[in-house]
């Protein structure tokens, strides 16, 4: 059983298999997740009790502000691992994966930034303040994105632009506990964690539900279309093999 | 591991290691610049001298709330549960503005120790309390809930 997960695990780094395939595993995370954000957005906004304790409806932007947040902090992070994946043992589709991350990752702190700016204005007073820890640091994490983004346009060498995404996902992950920290070692506006690991969530489950719902559908969502993505990506830098040759052709329908 | 992967492995960890370190002792160097708000305590400890245009942190002190009849003046003071603050303001309050509440201002000490805010931010924490459980915590008399009205939100 672990022997043919790991033959299985391995064949993820190789792009003709990954190619040929087919598009089964973008297609399902796709619909589980668009089915799922559908599920737990109604539920969220329509059917879930509203917060008595503080704030009211405004609180319900929680079901799309906490997803997007943790969604862009795990692409970060998947990002880095593939970077170190690709500079030490040098495989080709790591990269692939990683590439495709930083533009998806990009929309997501994006959306993050967003909600909470929206979701502070009738709560704090203020959309934000950008000294603030946790509100500096995800910005950090965006700009890391678009840094990358932008430095992968100008670089025309595929081996250097890879190079470089790599690194630049490596130095910027030391930013993610920096994020995830920032409103316990700091005096911030932000809120703590509402969900933590060693403890049972500070709301009742007809509010923590549809909110876990909306995080594993982002999940689904975001790993579709990044491998999405990174099947044309792959095809794109097999192209002058003859299998690849193959599939295009077939593609275009010739 | 072939040995050159194991060298690049190490090298990769003991960068961003070092990298992390560099951080930290930037952000322990820079704490009170990083911090959003001083606390009460911070003040009283000669963090921040009158004048000087800060933000100041800290739970609304229950029954310290007084409102001006006739203008948008209002003075509370602020606890972090060992000093407390007086603050002034004038001008609308955000909604979560309450007794009990955390909130952030913006402003600078007079002469005589008092805040006078220029701006005035509500914190919100993770508890979020559906309306039954908050009519139960009432109706058991629970000292936080006594002032809601259920029908606040309807």
């Amino acid at each position: 059983m672990w022997q043919r997960f790991k033959v299985w695990f391995h064949k993820w780094g190789s792009p003709r298999w990954f190619v040929e395939i087919g598009p089964g595993w973008q297609n399902s995370l796709l619909v589980i997740g668009l089915v799922g954000i559908a599920v737990g957005s109604i539920w969220g906004l329509a059917f879930a009790p509203y917060d008595f304790h503080e704030q009211g409806n405004s609180a319900r932007i929680i079901y799309f502000h906490v997803p997007s947040a943790i969604i862009a902090q795990s692409l970060y992070m998947g990002m880095a691992i593939m970077g170190i994946v690709f500079l030490v043992w040098k495989i080709k589709m790591t990269i692939v994966f990683a590439r495709q991350i930083v533009l998806v990752g990009m929309l997501f702190s994006a959306l993050a930034l967003a909600t909470g700016g929206i979701w502070g204005l009738p709560t704090w007073g203020t959309m934000g303040l950008i000294t603030d820890p946790r509100i500096f640091s995800t910005a950090a994490m965006f700009f890391l994105y678009v840094g990358i983004w932008v430095l992968n346009m100008a670089l025309d060498d595929v081996k250097v632009a890879d190079k470089a995404t790599a690194v630049l996902a490596i130095v910027g992950s030391v930013n993610l506990p920096i994020i995830k920290f920032s409103v316990e070692w700091f005096n911030s506006l932000h809120q703590t964690a509402t969900f933590t690991l060693t403890e049972p969530p500070k709301m009742l489950p007809e509010m923590w539900l549809p909110l876990l719902i909306n995080v594993l559908a982002f999940y689904c969502f975001a790993g579709g279309v990044v491998l999405a993505r990174a099947r044309f990506e792959a095809l794109r830098r097999e192209r002058k093999k003859s299998w690849a040759q193959e599939r295009i052709n077939q593609l275009i329908g010739q | 591991m072939k040995a050159h992967r194991k060298q690049k492995l190490i090298l990769i960890f003991a960068g961003v290691a070092v990298l992390a370190l560099a951080l930290s002792f930037i952000g322990i160097a820079m704490r009170n610049q990083i911090n959003l708000y001083y606390s009460p305590t911070d003040i009283a400890n000669g963090l921040a001298s009158p004048g000087q245009t800060f933000r100041a942190g800290g739970l609304v002190v229950d029954g310290s709330v007084s409102r001006d009849e006739e203008t948008l003046f209002a003075q509370f003071t602020v606890t972090d549960g060992g000093n407390e603050l007086v603050m002034q303001y004038i001008g609308i309050l955000p909604d979560l503005f309450r007794e009990g509440q955390g909130i952030v201002a913006q402003g600078s000490l007079n002469g005589d120790g008092v805040f006078v805010a220029d701006e005035v931010f509500a914190k919100h924490d993770e508890n979020y309390l559906p309306p039954e459980v908050a009519e139960s915590l009432k109706a058991s008399g629970h000292d936080a809930y006594q002032n809601y009205d259920s029908g606040d939100y309807e």
